[in-house]
C-alpha cells in the first residue's frame, strides 16, 4: 500500500500543529518520521489514524482520496496503530485484546475463546512474533505487550503500521528484536511508519527519513546518506553539539552515601531493595535501567519524598533519613524531578515565583514575614539571563513556555544556590535537542565546581555520554556501580536482568 | 522488618477479632443448664417429606461453639489459612450466630426455614441494587444514586400497581422509574462528563424530595393510589417439596426468582459474551475501546440504563412484597447497603448475590430475634444490616480490584 499525505493542515487554538505537511510511505517501506517534541509528529499521526481531522489536505491511500472519521475506519483501510501508550485493557487476556471491537462469536453468542486464542496463535504464527494467548497483559514485561499491541493491527490486516516512540519502554536488546520485526514486515510488503526522535534509530531502522520541524515538513532524506549531524541540524534548525565536552573526573570525599536502602509501598511489596551506594563530591554516578524498576522510588528516598523502610541515606555523613524534604533542600540537596510539569514547576505560577520556590522564606526572598518582591524579581532577571531561558518576561506563567524552557527554569533553580549533591532525574526528557546540549553542559559544569551528581536516566545514551561511574537498577536491586566506559550491550543486558559477570563479560568476548 | 508485615498484621488482627467473638459466646453461658432449643426444619404450611426437629442442649452447644471459635481464632494467630483468612473469620462469625440463635431459642423453637426464606426475601433489593451498581461501575460510571433509583421504583410500582390493577403493571412502572433515574444519571456523568459523585447525591435528594412531595400532595389524599395490588408467593409444582431447600428457594415471590435469573444473566453477560467484554473494556481502557471501533459513550449510556432498569425492580420490591403502600423514604438506606455489597462483592454478581444475602440474613435475623424471649431491645436489632455493613466493610473489603477508568468521564483527545 503506498500512502500520500498532501498539505495536511491542523490548527489549533494559538497554534498551528501542521503547516501544509507533506509524505509518502512507498509499499515495504520503512519511514522514519524525526522530529523534536512538539513538532507535530503525533498530530499528524493522529490526523491518519482518525483520532481528530484536519482542517484542509488530502490522504491517498494508493491514489484514492480516503476521509477517516474515527480509527475504525483507519482500520477498515488497512492503518494500524501502535501508540506510544499502549491502548491494552491490562486485566483482559492476550486474545481478548486482540479481538476486542472484532471478536469471534460461538453460535449461542457467546465470546468464542477457542477461536481467538487459534486466530491469535495464527497471526502471531505468521508474523513470528509468539505470544501466549491467554496470559493477562498486565503480568507481561513491556516488550511483551508491545507485541500484543501489533498483533493487534496484524490481526486487523493492518498493511501500514504507525509506531509512534515504540523503543523509550524497551532495553537496547528489545529494541534489536522489535527492529528485526519490522524487517519483517517490511519483507512481507507492508510499510512502517517508524517514528522517535532518536537519530541513531533511525539510522538502524528506516530507508527514508522525514523530518519535521514547528509543524513543517524540513525535507526527506534516505537514511543511508543521512548523517547524525545534518539530521540533527535540519530536526533544530541550527548546528548542534552532540557530544558531551567533559574532563575526566576528580572525585573528592563521599557526599551521597545510602546502605542497604529499602522503600516498600505498600507494605510488604518492595520498590527498591538492598541499595548501596556512594557518590563523591566531583563525580557523576549515572543509573541506567527501564523505567519502573525502582529508579523513582529510589530517588524519592533519597531526597526525603518517600518515607524510607530499611537502611540508611546518609549526607556528607549525617543521616537524612526521617528528615523533612526542607531540611533536606536546605542542607544542599538539589533535584531535578523526573516530570518536570507535575514535581518540577507550578505552571500556573510565574517564572519569577517558580524560581524562588526553594527559597521562599529564606532571606534572600523575604522581609521577616512578608516576601520581598523586588528581591525575587531582580534574582529571577539575572537568572534568566544567565540560563537563557527563553521568555517574553519573569511573569510569564511557566505553565505557557517550552519543555526545554520549563526545564531551565527547573534547573536553574536548583543551581542557583549552594548544593553538594545533585540528584538529576530523567534531565532532559522531552526537551528539544538545543536544550539537551545546554542541560548536559550544565551538569557537568556542576560537577567540575565539586558536586556530587546522582543521574538517573531512561536514555543509554545520556547515561553514557555524562557518567563517570554506571549502575543499572533492575527490579528494585542496584548492579554496580562500574567505572565509565561500559558497553552498551553490557548496560542492556544488566537491565534486562542478566548477571553482571555474565554481561560484563560478554564484551570482552 | 519482615516482607510479609502486613498480611500478618491482618490476621493477627482477625485473631483477636475471633477471640473477642469466643469470648462474647462463652458470655451466653446461662445458668439454666437444662435448657434446650429446637431447630424446626419444615415449613410451618407442612410438608411433604417432613424432617424431625433438631433438638440441642443449650450449655453444651454454646460451650462447643465458643470451643471452636477459640481454636480457629488461635489457628489465625499461629499460622494462619494463608489465602482463606477471610473465610475462617466468616466461619466464626457463622458459629457465633448459631450460638447467638442457639441461646435465644432456650426453651422454645426457631424455624430454620422462615429465617432463611426471609433471607432470601430481604436481599432482593441489596442483590438488584448491587447488580445495578456492577454494571453502571464496571462500564465505568459510579452509581450512588441507586437510593434514588429505589424511591423512585417504589413510588412508581406502587401508584401503577394501585390505578392499574395488577402488580405486574406497577413492576413495569418501577423499572421505568429507575431508568428514568439512570437516565438523569447517565445524562450528567457522560454527556455533561459532571462529577459522578455529586451527580450521584444530586439525583438520590431529587428522588426523595419528589416522591415525598407527592406522597403527602397526592397520595395522603386519594388512598386508592397508594393501594398496590402485590406479588404473591408462588410454589413451583415439585421442587417446592424438596425437604429444607424447597420451602426456602422454591416457594418464593415473583422478585426472589427475577433476582436469581438476574444474577445468572448478568454474570454471564459480563464475562462470557461480547457484550460483556466491550462493556468491561469501556470501563478498563475507554481510549483502547474507542481505537478499536467500540463507542464508549453509548456503551456507557446502556449500561447505566440497565443499571437503572435493575434498580427499578429492587425498588418495586418495598411496595410489591415488602410493605402494603409507599410511605416517604422507606428504602431505609438500603440503596447505600447494595453499595457496600456490590463492593462486598467484587464487583461481580455472583458477589453482589452473596454480599446480598448476607445483607438479608442480618435482616431476617433480626425480625427472627424480635419474636424470641431476647433481653435485647429491638431497635438494637434493627440496626444489625447497618453494623454488619460497617463491620464487613471495614473489615473483610480488603484490597479491591476497581474497573481502571471507573468515575472518569471519556473526553476524547
Amino acid at each position: 500500500m503506498r500512502l500520500e499525505l498532501r498539505g495536511i493542515t491542523k490548527r489549533f487554538p494559538g497554534v498551528v500543529a501542521n503547516d501544509h505537511v507533506d509524505l509518502t510511505v512507498e509499499p515495504s517501506e520503512v519511514l522514519g518520521l524525526l522530529g523534536e517534541n512538539g513538532a507535530g509528529k503525533s498530530t499528524l499521526m493522529n490526523i491518519l489514524y482518525g483520532l481528530t481531522s484536519a482542517d484542509e489536505g488530502e490522504i491517498l491511500l494508493d491514489g484514492r482520496p480516503h476521509v477517516f472519521a474515527d480509527p475504525g475506519d483507519a482500520i477498515a483501510a488497512g492503518i494500524g496503530m501502535v501508540h506510544q501508550h499502549f491502548m491494552l485493557v491490562p486485566v483482559f487476556t492476550v486474545a481478548e485484546n486482540i479481538l476486542l471491537g472484532a471478536e469471534p462469536l460461538d453460535r449461542l453468542g457467546r465470546f468464542d475463546r477457542g477461536r481467538a486464542r487459534d486466530a491469535v496463535l495464527a497471526t502471531a504464527e505468521r508474523f513470528g512474533l509468539p505470544v501466549d494467548p491467554d496470559a493477562r497483559v498486565e503480568d507481561l514485561p513491556v516488550g511483551l505487550q508491545q507485541r500484543v499491541e501489533i498483533l493487534k493491527a496484524l490481526y486487523r490486516d493492518a498493511r501500514l503500521l504507525i509506531l509512534d516512540e515504540p523503543t523509550a519502554v524497551l532495553t537496547p536488546q528489545e529494541a534489536d528484536g522489535l527492529f528485526e520485526s519490522i524487517r519483517g514486515f517490511r519483507a512481507a510488503g507492508r510499510s512502517v511508519i517508524f517514528i522517535s526522535h532518536k537519530l541513531r534509530e533511525h539510522h538502524a531502522i528506516a530507508d527514508r527519513i522525514t523530518v519535521l520541524r514547528r509543524g513543517r515538513t524540513v525535507g526527506t532524506i534516505p537514511a543511508a546518506e543521512a548523517d547524525a549531524q545534518e539530521l540533527a541540524t535540519m530536526m533544530v534548525g541550527r548546528p548542534v553539539v552532540l557530544v558531551v565536552d567533559r574532563a575526566p573526573a576528580a572525585p573528592g570525599e563521599p557526599v551521597l552515601e545510602v546502605r542497604a536502602l529499602g522503600v516498600e509501598d505498600p507494605p510488604g511489596t518492595a520498590l527498591v531493595a538492598d541499595v548501596d551506594l556512594t557518590v563523591h563530591r566531583g563525580e557523576i554516578v549515572g543509573i541506567a535501567g527501564v523505567e519502573g524498576n525502582g529508579q523513582t522510588p529510589l530517588v524519592e528516598a533519597v531526597t526525603g519524598l518517600r518515607p524510607v523502610t530499611a537502611g540508611e541515606v546518609l549526607l556528607r555523613g549525617e543521616s537524612i533519613v526521617g528528615r523533612s524534604r526542607r531540611d533536606i533542600l536546605r542542607a544542599g540537596v538539589g533535584h531535578i524531578p523526573e516530570d518536570r510539569y507535575t514535581d518540577g514547576v507550578v505552571a500556573s505560577f510565574s517564572i519569577a515565583d517558580n524560581l524562588a520556590l526553594t527559597l521562599w522564606d529564606d532571606e534572600r526572598f523575604s522581609n521577616g514575614r512578608t516576601r520581598d518582591f523586588d528581591a525575587v524579581a531582580e534574582s529571577a532577571r539575572r537568572v534568566v539571563a544567565d540560563f537563557d531561558i527563553r521568555t517574553p518576561s519573569i511573569a510569564t506563567t511557566a505553565g505557557s513556555l517550552s519543555g526545554g524552557n520549563q526545564q531551565k527554569v527547573v534547573v536553574a533553580r536548583e543551581f542557583d544556590r549552594p548544593i553538594d549533591l545533585l540528584v538529576a532525574a530523567q534531565p532532559t526528557r522531552g526537551v528539544d535537542v538545543g536544550s539537551i546540549e545546554y542541560l548536559h553542559q550544565q551538569i557537568v559544569a556542576k560537577r567540575d565546581e565539586g558536586t556530587a551528581v546522582l543521574l538517573v536516566s531512561s536514555e543509554l545514551d545520556e547515561i553514557q555520554a555524562l557518567s563517570d561511574r554506571i549502575a543499572v537498577m533492575f527490579r528494585g536491586r542496584l548492579v554496580g556501580p562500574f567505572p565509565a566506559p561500559v558497553a552498551k550491550e553490557a548496560l542492556g543486558l544488566m537491565m534486562a536482568g542478566v548477571d553482571p559477570a555474565e554481561a560484563l563479560g560478554g564484551r570482552a568476548a | 522488618m519482615s516482607g510479609a508485615a502486613a498480611p500478618v498484621r491482618r490476621r493477627r488482627r482477625f485473631a483477636a477479632f475471633g477471640g473477642l467473638l469466643a469470648a462474647l459466646v462463652a458470655a451466653l453461658l446461662r445458668a439454666d443448664a437444662s435448657a434446650r432449643t429446637a431447630f424446626v426444619l419444615n415449613d410451618a404450611r407442612g410438608a411433604r417429606f417432613p424432617l424431625p426437629d433438631l433438638v440441642v442442649p443449650v450449655a453444651g452447644t454454646v460451650r462447643i461453639l465458643a470451643a471452636l471459635i477459640l481454636a480457629l481464632a488461635v489457628l489465625l494467630a499461629v499460622r494462619g489459612a494463608g489465602r482463606r483468612d477471610a473465610a475462617v473469620v466468616g466461619v466464626m462469625g457463622g458459629l457465633a450466630v448459631v450460638a447467638l440463635l442457639t441461646w435465644a431459642g432456650a426453651g422454645t423453637s426457631i424455624s430454620v426455614v422462615s429465617l432463611l426464606r426471609g433471607t432470601l426475601f430481604a436481599a432482593v433489593p441489596i442483590a438488584f441494587g448491587a447488580l445495578a451498581g456492577v454494571l453502571c461501575e464496571r462500564s465505568g460510571v459510579i452509581n450512588i444514586a441507586i437510593e434514588g433509583q429505589f424511591l423512585a421504583g417504589a413510588f412508581t410500582a406502587a401508584v401503577a400497581a394501585s390505578i392499574l390493577g395488577s402488580a405486574w403493571w406497577g413492576l413495569l412502572g418501577g423499572i421505568a422509574a429507575g431508568a428514568l433515574v439512570g437516565l438523569m444519571l447517565a445524562g450528567l456523568t457522560i454527556r455533561f462528563a459532571a462529577d459522578q459523585i455529586v451527580s450521584g447525591v444530586v439525583l438520590i435528594v431529587f428522588a426523595t424530595g419528589v416522591t415525598s412531595f407527592l406522597t403527602s400532595q397526592l397520595l395522603a389524599g386519594t388512598p386508592s393510589w397508594n393501594a398496590p395490588v402485590r406479588f404473591q408467593a408462588f410454589a413451583l409444582p415439585g421442587l417446592s417439596d424438596v425437604p429444607l431447600l424447597g420451602p426456602i428457594v422454591f416457594d418464593q415471590t415473583v422478585l426472589v426468582y427475577l433476582m436469581l435469573l438476574a444474577v445468572a444473566g448478568v454474570q454471564f453477560g459480563l464475562f462470557r459474551t461480547r457484550w460483556g467484554l466491550r462493556l468491561r473494556s469501556v470501563g478498563e481502557h475507554p481510549a483502547a475501546a474507542d481505537t478499536v471501533g467500540i463507542p464508549v459513550l453509548r456503551t456507557r449510556y446502556r449500561a447505566v440504563m440497565l443499571g437503572g432498569v435493575l434498580a427499578g425492580v429492587g425498588g418495586s420490591w418495598f411496595t410489591l412484597e415488602a410493605a402494603s403502600q409507599f410511605s416517604k423514604e422507606m428504602t431505609g438506606g438500603r440503596g447505600f447497603i447494595a453499595l457496600a455489597a456490590m463492593l462486598v462483592g467484587r464487583y461481580s454478581p455472583v458477589g453482589a448475590l452473596g454480599a446480598g444475602l448476607l445483607f438479608g440474613f442480618a435482616d431476617a435475623l433480626a425480625t427472627a430475634l424480635q419474636r424470641l424471649p431476647v433481653p435485647i431491645p429491638s431497635s438494637l436489632l434493627r440496626a444489625t444490616p447497618y453494623v454488619i455493613t460497617i463491620v464487613v466493610v471495614a473489615g473483610l473489603v480488603g484490597r479491591l480490584r476497581v474497573p481502571a477508568a471507573d468515575g472518569k468521564p471519556y473526553v476524547k483527545a
